[in-house]
């Protein structure tokens, strides 16, 4: 080989830079706009949610001056509970709507008078008089929910918002939006913090809807998810990657752990209603089975990353444990387990805020169905918050479109405060010396 | 080539999975690549006296096999009582291979298969009934790379006695620990600061540390692996004469590199070559008038 003259070599060099330069400022420019591109789409993705749902926390109240007629309420006098307690309170509603708006006289624009209430508004007035039976022939000023037509319009998310336009998807007519008016100059109705949307279950009323129930059910879920998974998946990856023995029977283990971290979660729903629900004959619907379910989805991501953070652990310090003559149990359990455990626990974490936020296998086993009373323990049945989630989109209620993004808000900040308790633990117990 | 020996000095746990020939066989590639002239060359007999006053270690036809390599091949020593013993030889000549089967770390290479005769004060160390927990309480390690845990100085010399219930009480352990600081000369530099991570010392300090983790445990023979391949020159001297003092208690085989320390530290000298125990002697003899050609060749720097 002939060598290159010194000016030569420099020339050569001279051009590559220039190519490697060209290149590697091209590779950077790819890098900044993808990186762009995603945080750009997470804001679209955060400004619609939050611009479709922050109105879900606010409730449109109407004050009403409600008389507890004991005529309507209990007209033989009886005062027994179970007679006021089965009471006709809508009647006391309507009764009063009808004082404030005497105008409304015909059927029809009584019952559409009516309809400016929830329905919930005689839920409340009934809690009220059986807390306080001394009510019975008073007159108060309650505050009541009002329709979900009615919300929707005052926060200004109807198509017709003005009177008099024909519009072909209105929901209010012309006579309900004076009153709705009239109501509203005369500060007899107001937009307050929306309690009822954190407190209560589901309803087919959309302003009476809430995700307490939901979110019990969720909570019952991961506390069975957590509580299995996290010790077995532990315990697995320490055995795999300690003290199981090198054979292609171990080898087909750990090929198979790798593949179901990758299975479509559907199929975990399916195996849970074939060996849960139709084997064991557990109940439907039950977070218990939600649990189960998701503890065997996400033991494989909880065994993959604490083999990983179990393998991160220097080979030295096994080898000084060892040396001073440590058996291998406590090699592990004093010197790897605890430069493991950050890594684990993150791990954990992870695998617990994707079963927070998965529905496909619960719909295999009857989370999806219609739950009003929030769920006492993980054997009543529940749903969860992305199940509740879809169930409120699936509705056609308009108002249930900002609870549903409301809900997907409550659902985002779960995860974040899980992963911030990832990030937490980990330097938390991460030693850094 | 034959640079397996000189990798930072771990065998790791098992071979996770890695292809065969990797950091967990030292000796292995080496020896599959050995010319075949040069391995003939190599007397089946060892030259010198490999036997020992007070033998504590006694070791008659060692072999081991890596897989299908056979990396030491019919190793017969004597380690006695206040001894020290240097083991010398290339790299990937079985050196480590071999003080690794005084205390059994071969058993976590799964690959590894020892056969021959390894006696601690006359009790088979790989018959089927021996502890091996029991045996490196016996047979203490220190490692090439200093591998304090991450724990406080005190918790590092603390943890071999603790296991083995060496101490009943707190006040014994304390004794123990700066009994051990102590006799591995460290104690002035760290006594005030034994809730500070091992971690945090200096190379030095950490392999000292090391050796009074070990010695904390009172065991009779300390197998050193290249104890100084990782730290400066003053360091070294002070391992050094560490070595010194505790060869007027235990029995010291170590592996190095640098024939300077071997010639300063040792009582007798091993000469290990592509698997095989060349020649032993007083180190004396064997750094100034070694019988084997070999020898010669190596101490006079003309190979390896």
């Amino acid at each position: 080989m002939a060598m290159l003259t010194p000016a030569e070599t420099r020339r050569r060099v001279d051009a590559s830079l220039r190519r490697r330069y060209r290149s590697e400022w091209l590779f950077r420019l790819y890098g900044l706009v993808s990186v762009l591109m995603g945080v750009g789409f997470l804001l679209v993705l955060f400004a619609t949610i939050i611009g479709n749902g922050y109105g879900a926390f606010r409730q449109v109240f109407i004050q009403l001056e409600v008389q507890f007629d004991p005529a309507v309420l209990d007209p033989e006098g009886t005062r027994q509970q179970d007679t006021l307690a089965s009471a006709d309170y809508s009647q006391l509603v309507k009764t009063s709507l009808r004082t404030l708006f005497p105008d409304a006289e015909d059927r029809t624009s009584r019952r559409e008078l009516n309809a400016l209430v929830s329905s919930g508004g005689a839920f409340k007035l009934q809690k009220m008089l059986l807390a306080d039976p001394t009510l019975l022939g008073q007159t108060r000023n309650v505050w009541l929910p009002a329709d979900d037509e009615v919300n929707v319009f005052v926060k200004g998310r109807a198509p017709a918002v003005s009177a008099g336009s024909g519009d072909e998807g209105r929901r209010l007519s012309d006579r309900q939006i004076a009153w709705i008016q009239t109501l509203e100059s005369s500060g007899k109705l107001e937009q307050r913090f929306n309690t009822i949307f954190f407190t209560a279950g589901d309803s087919r009323e959309p302003e009476l809807a809430g995700i307490w129930g939901a979110t019990k059910g969720s909570f019952f879920m991961l506390f069975v998810t957590l509580f299995l998974a996290f010790p077995l998946g532990v315990a697995a990856a320490i055995y795999l990657e300690e003290f199981a023995p090198r054979n292609w029977l171990v080898d087909v283990i750990e090929v198979n752990i790798n593949n179901l971290a990758a299975v479509p979660s559907i199929v975990f729903g399916l195996l849970g209603l074939a060996v849960f629900i139709n084997f064991f004959g557990m109940p439907r619907s039950a977070p218990l089975v939600g649990g189960l379910v998701l503890t065997l989805m996400t033991l494989p991501v909880i065994i993959i990353a604490s083999r990983a953070a179990i393998k991160s652990v220097p080979p030295s310090v096994r080898e000084a444990a060892l040396g001073v003559g440590a058996s291998p149990m406590q090699m592990v359990f004093h010197h790897v387990l605890p430069l493991a455990l950050p890594g684990m626990m993150t791990g954990a974490i992870i695998g617990m805020a994707r079963a927070l936020g998965e529905s496909a296998p619960l719909l295999m086993i009857g989370m999806v169905a219609f739950v009003v009373e929030p769920p006492g323990g993980p054997m009543s049945p529940s749903t969860a918050l992305p199940v509740q989630i879809y169930l409120w989109a699936d509705s056609p209620e308009r108002a249930f479109v900002e609870r549903t993004s409301a809900a997907i808000m409550v659902l985002l900040a779960f995860l974040l405060v899980m992963n911030a308790a990832a990030v937490w633990l980990r330097s938390r117990f991460e030693r850094r010396w | 080539m034959l640079l397996m020996d000189k990798e930072p000095g771990f065998v790791p746990m098992r071979e996770r999975g890695e292809p065969k020939g990797g950091a967990g066989e030292p000796a292995g590639k080496a020896l599959a690549i050995a010319d075949a002239a040069e391995t003939d060359r190599i007397s089946p007999e060892t030259v010198g006296d490999i036997t020992s006053k007070n033998a504590v270690i006694k070791v008659r036809g060692g072999n081991v096999h890596y897989g299908d390599t056979h990396a030491l091949r019919n190793i017969s020593l004597d380690v006695g009582r206040n001894e020290v013993v240097a083991l010398i030889g290339p790299s990937g000549c079985g050196k480590s291979t071999f003080i690794r089967c005084l205390n059994r770390m071969n058993d976590t290479i799964e690959s590894a298969r020892v056969t021959g005769d390894f006696r601690l004060d006359g009790t088979d160390i790989y018959a089927r009934d021996t502890d091996v927990v029991l045996l490196r309480a016996r047979v203490g390690m220190v490692f090439q790379k200093p591998n304090p845990f991450p724990k406080s100085i005190y918790e590092n010399v603390a943890y071999g006695p603790r296991i083995h219930g060496l101490a009943s009480n707190r006040a014994e352990l304390d004794d123990i620990v700066y009994g051990s600081l102590e006799r591995a000369g460290l104690v002035n530099e760290v006594k005030d600061r034994l809730d500070e991570p091992g971690t945090g010392l200096s190379g030095g300090q950490q392999q000292r540390l090391c050796i009074a983790r070990t010695i904390a445990v009172n065991p009779e023979v300390i197998l050193m692996d290249e104890p100084c391949s990782a730290l400066d020159p003053i360091a070294t001297a002070r391992i050094e004469d560490l070595i010194d003092e505790l060869a007027q208690k235990y029995a010291i085989a170590i592996v190095t590199h640098s024939m300077q320390q071997a010639a300063r530290v040792s009582n007798r000298t091993a000469y290990f070559h592509l698997g095989r125990l060349v020649e032993v002697g007083p180190t004396d003899k064997i750094f100034t008038n070694p019988s084997h050609k070999l020898t010669e060749d190596y101490v006079t720097g003309r190979f390896g």
